[in-house]
């Protein structure tokens, strides 16, 4: 596709090509987003453990699950119909799309355009609507719940993305997410750093009512009436249950690198340092979540649109500070 | 003007949502207190040099704003036991957004405004602007006597930081006793909140329009 287009970009820094090269970079890119979701999961997992004070699952535990699900044979309900089916499927694949619009830390992402955010937001917006139709095909009454509950908090979560990436290219002047992320924001206009913090924080409540962690949806529950997305997901088994929870871990790997280039955009300028960089600072964005889920309890559903509208201020009040 | 001043003031815009959004009126004081105390140090950051009279005055503002009020508001909740503002004329949405329109409008036409032109770099315009919008906002939607007391201190808070254009100009002894002024104003609305929660059992504002013996 456009890989080859954007050799340019990838040729900003200039020894990146010469080290690595740009298939090079686009497999550790793709490599990356293969293998690591998982590991965000077990990072959250032993950070909740730690301050709960247990051991907690292994760190690996979600790739065993993983495995152990892919394994699995399959049930499918006789009521339901291919769009059950397809929910799993797309929710992974426009993960997977999604992830490839992203640079990963300095390294500019595999597929970049002009206008890719717009693609990138509804990205997830299709994989949304295909979980919450097979959530409904189903014909659970729960079900249909959780898809309602989901839809209705999403799109109050969409724009406040929208805004912060209103801000980014503002900020940037550019309109791809690989410009719009290349760290090389104006530090010396007055606005930008408290613009940049705005972003930043708006960006974090996104990302937590998008992979349904805890002050909005808590991935753990057991109670089918106050559960969001795992409600919706119930009816899964087997490898397509295993595709809903790789995808989410992509999802929630994605909207991490977008955060962390907006609130650490460092680079060592040196390929292997950068790509270490990266992996460290998802890491990093892990146990921050990981420490918000143990120091804070779910908000009462009530709660949650005021929080999200919240959101969308923070990141619209960046947007004004930059037009003054 | 100090490179500090704007991403304080940015804080000061912030703690004016959270005040809009909050329904405990533990959280509103406490985000009050917090702004009263950032407003001293804004004092501190607008003079530039740390002489006598600014850290004086700064720690007169931190000491009254942040920590004295909130004190005595924090006693009269205690006192009249009530925890939160239940039913607001406006909801919380609703005047989360009015107040975002509010700061937005004075962001923008900040400029426009016929006042001297040396800081007009700076948000402590709109800032103030804003601020004295969320204010009137929240002394006209809420019903309880005790959450328009926080209106107005977000209201003084506002004037206040219009006032930090004017450093200069005005007297140390004005603004002491400006400072004076609401620490007595907050103090007979202290009292005045005892005495209606004794009278009527309630202080919600709108039990005052009806008759009693």
């Amino acid at each position: 596709m456009a890989v080859a287009t954007d050799a340019a970009i990838f040729c900003r820094s200039g020894q990146n090509l010469s080290e690595v090269g740009v298939m090079g970079q686009v497999f550790i890119h793709i490599f990356i987003l293969l293998v690591m979701p998982p590991l965000l999961l077990g990072v959250i997992g032993k950070t909740k453990a730690l301050f709960g004070g247990r051991n907690g699952p292994p760190l690996l535990q979600a790739y065993y699950d993983l495995i152990k699900l892919f394994q699995k044979g399959s049930v499918f309900s006789t009521t339901t119909t291919w769009v059950f089916r397809a929910g799993p499927v797309v929710g992974l694949g426009t993960a997977l799309l999604a992830g490839m619009l992203i640079p990963f830390g300095e390294h500019s992402a595999p597929v970049s355009f002009a206008g890719d955010m717009i693609l990138f937001a509804y990205l997830f917006a299709l994989g949304r609507f295909f979980t919450a139709s097979a959530a409904m095909d189903t014909g659970s009454a729960f079900e249909g719940m959780g898809a309602a509950r989901e839809v209705t908090f999403s799109c109050l979560a969409e724009p406040a993305l929208f805004f912060c990436f209103l801000v980014l290219a503002k900020l940037s002047g550019s309109l791809s997410l690989t410009g719009m992320l290349d760290g090389a924001f104006p530090f010396g206009v007055g606005a930008t750093v408290p613009a940049l913090v705005l972003v930043g924080a708006s960006l974090f409540i996104v990302l937590l009512v998008e992979n349904s962690r805890i002050p909005f949806d808590d991935p753990n529950t057991h109670l089918e009436l106050t559960m969001i997305h795992e409600v919706m997901v119930l009816d899964h088994s087997g490898p397509a249950l295993g595709m809903i929870q790789y995808g989410a871990a992509m999802k929630l790997f994605v909207m991490g690198s977008v955060l962390l280039r907006v609130v650490a955009p460092f680079t060592f300028g040196n390929t292997w340092a950068d790509w270490g960089l990266f992996v460290a600072g998802i890491l990093v964005i892990a146990v921050v979540i990981g420490v918000v889920e143990s120091m804070m309890a779910r908000f009462k559903m009530i709660l949650v649109p005021t929080v999200l509208v919240a959101a969308c201020l923070l990141s619209a009040f960046g947007v004004i500070l930059l037009l003054r | 003007m100090n490179r500090f001043v704007d991403p304080v003031l940015i804080f000061v815009l912030l703690l004016n949502f959270v005040v809009l959004g909050a329904s405990r009126i533990r959280t509103m004081i406490q985000a009050v207190a917090v702004q009263g105390a950032l407003l001293g140090i804004l004092i501190m950051l607008a003079h530039g040099s740390f002489m006598f009279i600014g850290v004086m005055m700064a720690l007169v503002a931190i000491l009254l704003k942040g920590i004295l009020i909130p004190h005595m508001l924090f006693r009269a909740i205690r006192d009249v036991a009530i925890r939160r503002e239940v039913d607001p004329l406006v909801g919380f949405i609703a005047s989360l957004f009015l107040g975002a329109g509010g700061t937005g409008l004075a962001v923008l036409f900040s400029r426009t405004l016929p006042i001297i032109h040396a800081d007009t770099g700076t948000l402590i315009v709109p800032a103030a602007v804003s601020t004295v919008i969320t204010g009137f906002l929240i002394l006209t939607t809420r019903r309880k006597a005790i959450t328009q007391v926080v209106g107005y201190l977000i209201l003084e808070n506002g004037i206040f930081v219009f006032g930090l254009l004017l450093m200069d100009a005005i007297p140390l002894l004005v603004e002491l006793g400006v400072l004076l002024d609401l620490f007595v104003a907050i103090f007979v609305m202290g009292i005045i909140i005892h005495k209606i929660n004794k009278e009527f059992s309630s202080v919600n504002t709108h039990m005052l329009s009806e008759l009693k013996e």
